[in-house]
């Protein structure tokens, strides 16, 4: 019987980083122990997704709490800390611990330092070029690439697309792109070198917006690169940004453009998608004829890919933390083998790329000043991974509960965003990397028990609907001021239970109206200061920050 | 109201029993009836209820529209076309009014 | 149609990132009587396959007043074997029949497009007749929801 670890195993690459023991880890970690690979067949494809405009090294704390529903309850990504090192061999205290799991975060990246930063990926990038040959490399960046920092939201992407520029990907997909705006979006698009690629996004006429697919050759195979948009965009961000364009999964247009692919001589087809990964997973069941599906926007990194049917399913974290590596053997008009590596990029052991360095240096420049700037400290782990709770957003939510007079705080459950450590001042720069949006508003307003709990039902399900084309990727929404009891597996409509108003302790009044602030909403007539204003203000009144151990929401996790 | 402008997509030209897509559009607010205004009063129904395609004076398709068709009814339908010849399209509003349009082809 | 319900049922409310849909989450809805009117009055008393009607629509609507819909059969579309109608039902709106498309062999496929208003959560009907009389039926869900904390 082949067991489900069987096929995890299948086709998996090079002993990591992490078997080293952890006395000689730092030593061990080395340019070359990262980039080492021993290459197979003809092509190479270099996978870097979810950048969030973070173009300087930092720390990302990955999930202690990240649940599957359904048919991924228990398997990876939906795995962390010890049964996430468990199930990929990893040992306690590596490196590879510390990229990848959250338990011990803090002590390991004193260890380990800060990971991330795109001049270093350039170098790994252009090592494997060199060694490679770059007509055998193509490099595919699964978007989420243009947002999230102060300079990306002042230059409306110009930043990331001077700096992708020198990186010279193949193709780009995108997602938070498009909260720049439509015409923003075709406007770069077309700035840039490389196609930005949907199979996915319909005008009004149902006629494709972008190009769905590109044909490269790669050591003298045909490759099809077909882009996937986030097909809830104009769910989960505002809708208003992109009125014209209708997104959608459009299983059957992916269908029709595998096949058209296939029909122009691809030998091997790609999908460039921004999807999430259960997402994937269940679309690679579906959708016959993809060999490789490079996935994004859940942020899931997992060291090595998961074999659905003969689709290889690869996830390569987000932020920069990680470069995806695989390698295909094409024989006989096929994929007869490959070899992954997902590298993690350890910003302390290499050497950064001195042109993207001056590149970062020249888009930063302009803004410096403002970004040094200290408006605190944090004496705990400020963080954002996990289903229903992150330190970082309870910083949030208490500086909407204190600067906007409010008893109950909303705070969305992005993904993005960098970890603090203990000790490390907080700049207005990192404010900004947790808040940088074009739709930013901190609003104010009175909302019912029963209004409260509807949000908290819908938005659970959208994360824990066992059907993954119901998910919008995410994580639930934060709560300040009010505590819940959350139960994944719970129906529809009976997830959420116990809510508490925590100032007194008493049960939330379906009928009382209380005053709620929130930020990042997606109807277009909100008004209120800018959320970085908001948090800059309180932490004038409090500069120390002391983060909760603990989470306002109960976790059922049985 | 504003005046309902249609608007149509198909090839200029093709085979002989080709099977081609026509896709239509026309601005129309599609009021359903039962919608109220600003003042909490019902606006009156007032849609599109009939679209229709006919080829060289031949139906083609039609499609009866109630209130749930959204506001600027997109419809596509396909043709079979055996010969050259002229597409009319026509959009019949509750109160009788007709838009038309019209398409040529040329079949080779 | 749809209008007044979702103005009344959805409550525009500034929210984590929304307009929330109220009195939508609690459970799946109870199919109209309207709408299950509709289907009976559709069917005529004939039973229906639920094979050969592709009924693709989105998993959650982007926009409930704008939800995209693609409805075909494959059929010969010959004078003598080909497909009459393909009749449109939102069970849980005002007005359940949202429309009706009539084909003929001239049609060359039993295919089209549109986009409807949905006032909520439901399953979506289609019903095919074809020129023998046989019917078809298809069902697929559409999720309406708050949505605004992706990412």
């Amino acid at each position: 019987m082949i067991t489900r670890r069987d096929f995890w195993a299948a086709g998996a690459a090079l002993a990591s980083v992490g078997t080293v023991s952890r006395a000689a880890a730092t030593q061990a970690i080395t340019q070359d122990n990262l980039l080492a690979f021993t290459p197979l067949g003809q092509v190479t494809l270099l996978h870097v997704t979810d950048l969030h405009a973070q173009l300087l090294p930092m720390n990302f704390r990955e999930p202690s709490v990240n649940i599957g529903v359904g048919e991924a309850h228990g398997r990876p990504p939906h795995l962390s800390d010890g049964a996430f090192r468990k199930f990929f061999a990893i040992a306690d205290g590596s490196p590879d611990a510390f990229a990848l799991t959250s338990d011990d975060f803090v002590a390991l990246a004193r260890e380990y330092g800060r990971m991330g930063g795109l001049d270093r990926i350039a170098t790994l990038v252009n090592a494997i070029r060199a060694e490679r040959g770059a007509d055998r490399v193509a490099l595919l960046d699964g978007g989420d690439t243009w947002q999230g920092s102060w300079t990306s939201l002042q230059t409306k992407g110009a930043d990331m697309v001077a700096c992708m520029a020198r990186l010279q990907p193949d193709a780009m997909v995108g997602h938070f792109e498009f909260t720049y705006g439509q015409d923003r979006v075709l406007e770069l698009a077309k700035a840039q070198d490389f196609p930005f690629l949907a199979s996915n996004i319909l005008d009004e006429w149902k006629e494709p917006v972008f190009p769905a697919s590109r044909m490269i050759t790669r050591g003298g195979v045909n490759i099809a690169i077909i882009g996937q948009a986030f097909p809830f965009t104009p769910i989960a961000n505002p809708r208003w940004m992109m009125p014209d364009w209708n997104f959608g999964i459009q299983e059957e247009l992916l269908r029709a453009n595998v096949a058209a692919a296939r029909a122009k001589g691809a030998t091997v087809v790609v999908l460039l998608s921004h999807n999430g990964y259960d997402v994937d997973r269940k679309l690679a069941v579906r959708v016959a004829g993809i060999d490789v599906i490079l996935s994004g926007h859940t942020h899931d990194a997992m060291p090595r890919p998961e074999l659905i049917g003969s689709t290889i399913l690869v996830a390569s974290g987000c932020n920069g933390k990680f470069l995806s590596r695989i390698d295909l053997d094409v024989q006989g008009g096929k994929v007869a083998g490959w070899r992954y590596k997902l590298i993690p990029v350890f910003a302390d052991a290499i050497t950064p790329d001195p042109a993207m360095s001056a590149e970062i240096a020249k888009q930063r420049a302009p803004y410096a000043a403002d970004l040094s700037k200290v408006l605190g400290r944090t004496q705990g782990l400020l963080y954002r991974r996990g289903n229903a709770h992150g330190s970082f957003d309870d910083l949030i939510c208490d500086a909407m509960l204190a600067e906007r007079d409010a008893e109950i705080a909303l705070s969305p459950g992005f993904r993005w965003g960098p970890s603090l450590l203990p000790g490390q001042d907080i700049t207005a720069d990192d404010v900004y990397n947790a808040t940088a949006i074009t739709y930013p508003a901190c609003y104010r307003t009175t909302m019912s028990g029963a209004q409260l709990r509807d949000v908290l039902e819908d938005v659970a399900d959208n994360l824990f609907n066992p059907d993954p084309y119901y998910q919008q990727g995410g994580d639930m929404v934060r709560v300040g001021g009010v505590g819940y009891t959350l139960n994944p597996n719970a129906a529809i409509g009976k997830r959420i239970s116990d809510m508490v108003l925590l100032r007194t302790g008493a049960a939330i009044d379906a009928a009382r109206l209380y005053r709620v602030a929130g930020w990042a909403s997606i109807s277009q007539a909100t008004e209120g200061p800018p959320i970085w204003d908001v948090v800059g203000a309180h932490l004038r009144n409090h500069p120390e920050v002391r983060p909760r151990d603990h989470s306002n929401v109960k976790l059922i996790t049985t | 109201m504003a005046i309902a402008t249609p608007r149509v997509r198909l090839p200029a030209i093709a085979k002989k029993g080709d099977i081609i897509e026509i896709k239509t559009l026309i601005s129309h607010d599609m009021e359903s009836g039962q919608r109220r205004d600003s003042a909490g009063v019902l606006v009156p129904r007032k849609i599109i209820k009939l679209f229709e395609a006919q080829f060289n004076g031949r139906p083609v398709f039609s499609a009866d529209w109630n209130p749930s068709v959204s506001a600027n009814p997109y419809q596509s339908f396909f043709a079979r076309v055996e010969e050259s010849g002229t597409f009319e399209f026509a959009w019949t509003d509750d109160d009788g009014t007709v838009t038309k349009a019209t398409a040529k082809i040329t079949v080779a | 149609m749809g209008d007044e319900r979702l103005i009344s049922r959805r409550q525009v409310l500034v929210v984590g990132g929304a307009v929330v849909a109220l009195g939508q989450m609690v459970g799946r809805p109870a199919r109209a009587a309207a709408g299950e009117a509709e289907i009976n009055r559709i069917l005529a008393g004939r039973t229906a396959k639920t094979t050969g009607l592709t009924l693709d629509v989105p998993s959650i609507a982007e926009n409930g007043l704008v939800v995209p819909v693609n409805l075909s059969v494959a059929s010969p579309m010959t004078a003598t074997d080909y497909v009459r109608a393909i009749h449109l039902i939102a069970p849980e709106n005002p007005v359940p029949l949202v429309a009706s498309f009539r084909f003929t062999p001239a049609s060359g496929r039993a295919a089209t497009s549109m986009r409807m208003r949905l006032a909520q959560t439901q399953d979506i009907i289609a019903i095919a007749e074809l020129s023998n009389n046989d019917v078809l039926i298809a069902k697929a869900e559409v999720k309406v929801t708050i949505g605004g904390c992706g990412g």
